[in-house]
């Protein structure tokens, strides 16, 4: 990594002419039979307009026209991200996933207190915000034999559970409406006939002429100051948005009211937990906020009913506004519903137990893995032995080579940064091309996230999924094939959103229960003490989080932690090719995706976010066993 | 721009009464610890300002400053406001002209880099930058790259024109989480990584609280100045006292166990490791999420955020300090 003097050596290639591909040559099947998309399926019909030039001259970094299409950064999504596609005959041909960022938490960890590291790892994601600290209390409390008390349990479920509804409304309305809703044409809308629209697909209050006559008014007046602040710049007027405008100024008054329903539900979590973001209150062995009826600091039945309306408020939000919304958009862009599918592997570490066993029999959401698409055969049980990560085409190297995975017990990352060292405009040609690894399960590329949660539910028999399923695809009139597709992914995060909505209040009873019963534990306190923890241990946790499978592992040595390791949901969707050169699945999922205007890349953002990326989970690992070669590295520096 | 709109104005096209106007103005005049005279004033500066332009810049951060600023529900007064009644999020969404924030904004990509470059040339000297998350320093910058470009370049070119730089959390302040040691990535927080910055305001937190940041912001309108500020470039009005010293829990018995008989009734945490004796903040009288609760409140004792270096200086977070 450096030349004889200790300055940094790098290889910088940068392709500026969008022809270079090194050596990303289309991904051949791999020797566990990886099932590959074909690229030439199902790019939907469009304009084909040819690249043309960047119409506003731009000081800043001119999207090379031709073959390659940078976007960068993404937006609207945690973190930092980066694509690359390759475009031909109005389709892509061929995708990178660039993670351009990462902080190095898993070194941080390194020598900390295990009963700490809940509190670090929560901060890996503000926006997933606590399941992080989920992973990490249940990873500790794995390797130290722990059983927590039945509240704890429900107290982490409802924490979990407003998260997730939380998180997919906001993702809904406010990371992913405008690929689809044209803010623009909304200004066209007739209020009367937008207040028939609403009337027409839903019950929700706010639907009155003179409701939407206000929405129009104040986007008008937004407009027409000249500020248009997070709205500049947008796509607007792209083809690709097909709504009409009754719709987009319906959308609009949702993104609004979505704001502010926000805000109040997730009252739950400082209720629960103190605070949003970053809820402060999980103990390894428990929870920290106290049960009990008869104290007015303890959770007791007065904060349980309020805690009811705002679970009510949350049901009332999803039933009334964003599912009946979801169907409506979706009639608009039913051939989205035949692209951005990607690979149809599935992994769903499954979540929301219901009783203290650890038993994944037992959990809510159901564990499993679905192949190839295949909602007929029941689930294949997840071993997490059988995971792997890859840096092949990763700014880390391996001791013995880059062409073997690591299981993460045995996790390294050397750091080995061959990009660019001046500002640059393409990646795609490098041979390393990010600092997200790529995890692999039985060494297949793997989709987590909300449609791999109900595909793994569906072909598990899970009834409340799957009588949601076949209600939305009934509304859409489409088939079952219809999941696996960009639209598929957004309907599927609604349809979860509901069942785990519904469930909010379950979880209520039973806590209500527990106090009734007097049963007030809330921390099992027997391995609280280090002095009672074997010389070393090694313990792994599995939670999901809103955008999907995560696990945390550890190796805790004489009460410190040795070794800490996370593999998250948008490390398994966006990572960067391995080994045996197989795209990651966002890669996968852009290959055919129809491309109307390569200045104006709408359509990527369309299956990007349909997966909701969230890159400070992604990146953020460097082994401590490379901590030797992070010292050199710097010092040179 | 054209047809700039004041405050004033653009809240009463979204049907908030004046009445409602001076509530939140009196609001964040408590907030700041300012007299209630001062409610006048920052209304009279307020009603009289045009949208201001915000540069929103995000680093090495886990999104978590941003998602709190979303969650800024602080009300008034209930008797003036109503559930359905704009939170204070929405207010700043619209008195705030956001011309960048990569997690909320509708551009990507190079339309993305034009709305921030166009909004520093078309507004400099009179945009604020808020930067949210560490800067790296090791490998060139290079662990952190946005278009192309380094974080470090991005956040020069950036403060450098602005009238104020808000450091938003504490990886902004003193690179917070990635430079807990060992600090793999050279991470800094603004006030290091671009040194000698002019009109530089910190707020710690993890998250920082999304209420400190407007107020700091409406005094700046208010007052064209900064608000007083500690050593650590820190507002008086915010971090002028410790969490310990605003404690309801202060003079109670002591917690001696999770779930024990005096932490279900409210004790002090002290011996479960809580960090208010040694942290200034708000936390118990501002609270978080519209007031509705605070980590000490709901039973963990505080960790201690607003402290320099915090994640080495305040772990083990569950040994007793005071």
């Amino acid at each position: 990594m450096s030349d004889n003097n200790g300055n940094q050596v790098f290889i910088p290639s940068v392709q500026t002419d969008g022809s270079g591909v090194g050596d990303h040559a289309r991904p051949t099947a791999s020797p566990t039979a990886v099932p590959t998309k074909n690229p030439t399926t199902s790019p939907t019909a469009g304009p084909t307009a040819a690249p043309t030039k960047n119409p506003t001259a731009s000081p800043t970094a001119i999207p090379p026209v031709g073959p390659t299409v940078v976007i960068d950064p993404v937006t609207r999504i945690e973190g930092h991200l980066r694509i690359e596609v390759k475009v031909a005959n109005g389709a892509i041909t061929d995708a990178w996933s660039t993670g351009p960022m990462f902080r190095g938490l898993e070194l941080i960890l390194k020598g900390r207190d295990p009963r700490d590291a809940w509190v670090f790892a929560q901060r890996i994601c503000g926006v997933c915000t606590t399941v992080h600290a989920i992973a990490s209390v249940r990873t500790v409390e794995n390797a130290l034999g722990i059983t927590i008390p039945d509240n704890a349990r429900i107290l982490r479920n409802l924490i979990e559970g407003a998260q997730f509804v939380h998180d997919h409304v906001i993702h809904f309305y406010h990371l992913h409406a405008l690929d689809w809703v044209d803010l623009t044409s909304a200004l066209n809308a007739d209020p009367a006939k937008t207040s028939a629209l609403a009337t027409s697909i839903s019950t929700w209050k706010n639907s009155s002429t003179s409701y939407f006559q206000g929405v129009k008014t104040r986007l008008q007046n937004f407009v027409s100051s000249g500020q248009l602040g997070l709205f500049g710049n947008g796509y607007w007027g792209h083809p690709a948005y097909r709504l009409p405008a009754e719709a987009n100024l319906l959308a609009v008054a949702h993104y609004l009211e979505a704001l502010e329903w926000q805000n109040q539900y997730i009252q739950i979590h400082a209720r629960l937990g103190g605070k949003n973001p970053h809820p402060q209150t999980y103990l390894v062995g428990g929870m920290a906020s106290p049960v009990d009826g008869s104290s007015a600091a303890a959770i007791n039945p007065t904060r349980i009913a309020e805690l009811r309306t705002l679970v009510q408020m949350g049901l009332d939000f999803v039933n009334q506004v964003y599912l009946p919304d979801l169907l409506l958009i979706a009639s608009y862009y039913k051939d989205w519903a035949t692209t951005g599918g990607g690979y149809g592997n599935f992994l769903s570490f499954g979540d929301f137990p219901t009783d203290t066993s650890n038993n994944p029999a037992n959990l809510w959401m159901p564990r499993g893995i679905v192949i190839n698409k295949n909602l007929g055969a029941k689930p294949q049980a997840v071993d997490h032995n059988l995971i792997q990560e890859y840096v092949s085409h990763s700014w880390y190297a391996y001791s013995g080579g880059d062409t073997a995975g690591k299981h993460p017990y045995k996790g390294e990352t050397t750091v080995n940064y061959t990009g660019p060292q001046k500002s640059f405009t393409t990646l795609s040609g490098e041979t390393k091309y990010s600092w997200l690894k790529a995890p692999r399960y039985n060494n297949l590329p793997m989709e987590v996230g909300p449609l791999a949660r109900v595909a793994v539910a569906y072909a598990n028999g899970h009834v409340r999924i799957r009588q949601l399923v076949d209600s939305v695809l009934a509304k859409l009139n489409l088939g079952p094939d219809a999941l696996f597709s960009t639209l598929g992914r957004i309907a599927a995060r609604g349809i979860e959103t509901v069942a785990i909505a519904e469930q909010m209040s379950s979880w209520l009873d039973q806590l209500q229960n527990n106090i009734k019963n007097n049963n007030l534990a809330i921390q099992d306190r027997s391995h609280w003490d280090p002095q009672t923890w074997p010389a070393e241990s090694w313990g792994y946790g599995m939670t999901e989080a809103p955008r999907g499978a995560l696990g945390h592992w550890v190796h805790i040595l004489n009460g410190k932690i040795e070794n800490y390791q996370a593999v998250v949901p948008t490390t398994w969707n966006g990572s960067p090719r391995d080994a045996q050169n197989a795209h990651g699945p966002w890669e996968q999922a852009l290959v055919g995706v129809p491309m109307a205007d390569p200045t104006r890349p709408l359509e990527v953002l369309r299956t990007i976010h349909s997966f909701d990326p969230c890159m400070a989970c992604a990146v953020h690992i460097v082994d401590p066993e490379s901590n030797e070669v992070m010292k050199v590295w710097i010092e040179n520096y | 721009m054209k047809n700039e709109q004041t405050i004033l104005q653009e809240l009463a096209s979204r049907g908030v009464s004046r009445r409602q106007f001076m509530g939140y103005c009196g609001m964040l005049a408590a907030a700041l610890a300012l007299p209630v005279s001062a409610t006048d004033v920052i209304a009279q500066s307020l009603a009289t300002t045009a949208r201001v332009p915000v540069i929103w810049l995000e680093f090495q951060d886990c999104t978590g400053d941003t998602e709190s600023f979303l969650r800024a529900t602080q009300r008034t007064d209930p008797a003036i406001t109503t559930a359905q009644d704009p939170s204070l999020t929405s207010l700043v969404l619209d008195v705030l002209s956001i011309d960048y924030h990569e997690t909320l904004m509708s551009a990507a990509g190079f339309q993305a880099e034009k709305s921030r470059l166009d909004s520093i040339t078309n507004n400099r000297g009179k945009y604020i930058a808020v930067v949210e998350g560490s800067i790296p320093t090791a490998l060139n910058g290079y662990c952190c790259v946005i278009g192309g470009k380094t974080a470090l370049s991005i956040a020069q070119e950036v403060t450098s024109g602005a009238m104020m730089t808000i450091a938003f959390g504490a990886c902004a302040w003193d690179g917070g989480l990635a430079a807990a040691s060992p600090n793999p990535t050279g991470a800094k927080g603004v006030k290091d990584a671009v040194p000698g910055l002019a009109n530089l305001v910190n707020i710690p937190g993890c998250p920082a609280n999304a209420v400190n940041l407007v107020a700091t912001i409406v005094y700046y309108l208010t007052y064209k100045k900064l608000p007083a500020a500690d050593s650590y470039g820190r507002p008086n009005f915010a971090y002028g006292r410790t969490v310990h010293s605003q404690c309801p829990r202060r003079e109670r018995d002591e917690a001696q166990y999770f779930g024990d008989s005096i932490h279900r009734a409210g004790g002090c945490l002290k011996e479960l490791g809580c960090r208010g004796p040694v942290t200034h903040n708000n936390c118990p009288t501002v609270k978080w999420n519209g007031g509705t609760c605070w980590p000490v409140e709901a039973g963990h004792g505080c960790i201690g955020c607003t402290n320099p270096s915090f994640w080495d200086t305040q772990t083990p977070f569950y040994g007793r300090t005071v």
